[in-house]
């Protein structure tokens, strides 16, 4: 699905609009670790995978950039630090901010078809 | 490319404003070189993690890098209290990371797992009170 209806599934907010709201984002991964992030979820599918994490600082942009993620959500209305936008910006990753958790994240784009990022 | 092209960058430890950084530097230079997607992403993985066990645990290190035709070898040296029990350390999730550490993300106890898993060839020694090297290879002829 698009991530524009990924924000509209969780109640987002734009925080960073990287330019293109439209990509084709099919898996999800859910963590707070980031060496989690890159041993599971740093296949070559990653470019269509969303990042719902609760980790705000600007190291979780670089992460997204290695693993070639495009689109971030940051759970329980925690809002990045500036460093962490400027770096977004700069990267062309798009942030978004939802009041929701991050197993009520997860739970509502599972039921709604995304898939997770490889599970081992 | 024909010749063997090499580089190092210096890494601060503690510096975590700047954590990241050569690594992200690297990517850009192997992306120019028209690499794989799939080498700089390995690539990528090994540096980041290495260099944020630097930045994490040292004092201070290097990260030198070679590329030659058949492959790109990686080489991180610190100065830092090397590891007690490297096999453990191997294991995935074991971690001696602080709390502020984990708290920023770090400290899964994956990231020598990681830098082994996205390697061809891998080899770390570590000596207690003096530092850590970790030495990687990934091919560049044949994918893992």
């Amino acid at each position: 699905m698009t991530l524009q209806k990924i924000i509209e599934i969780l109640n987002g907010r734009v925080v960073v609009d990287a330019g293109d709201l439209n990509i084709d984002i099919r898996r999800a991964c859910g963590s707070d670790l980031i060496s989690d992030l890159l041993y599971f979820c740093s296949d070559s599918n990653a470019g269509g995978t969303i990042l719902i994490t609760g980790l705000v600082q600007p190291q979780i942009i670089l992460t997204a950039e290695m693993i070639n993620i495009k689109a971030i959500v940051f759970i329980r209305n925690k809002m990045p630090q500036e460093k962490t936008i400027e770096l977004a910006k700069k990267k062309g990753v798009t942030l978004i901010v939802t009041n929701l958790s991050k197993f009520t994240s997860c739970g509502k784009l599972y039921m709604e078809g995304v898939e997770s990022c490889p599970e081992e | 490319m024909r010749e063997t092209i090499e580089g190092s960058f210096q890494l601060i430890g503690g510096n975590f404003a700047r954590a990241g950084e050569a690594s992200i530097e690297l990517k850009r230079r192997l992306t120019e070189l028209g690499l794989s997607e799939e080498i700089i992403r390995r690539v990528s993985i090994v540096t980041f993690e290495a260099e944020m066990n630097v930045i994490i645990y040292a004092a201070a290190g290097w990260l030198r890098y070679s590329i030659t035709p058949e492959h790109i070898k990686i080489v991180v040296e610190d100065m830092g209290p090397g590891i007690e029990d490297v096999e453990s350390a191997m294991q995935e999730g074991y971690s001696t990371a602080p709390e502020w550490v984990r708290e920023m993300g770090w400290g899964a106890g994956m990231g020598l797992p990681n830098m082994k898993k996205n390697s061809d060839e891998f080899k770390i020694d570590a000596v207690v009170g003096e530092g850590t090297k970790v030495e990687m290879v990934i091919n560049l002829s044949r994918g893992k």
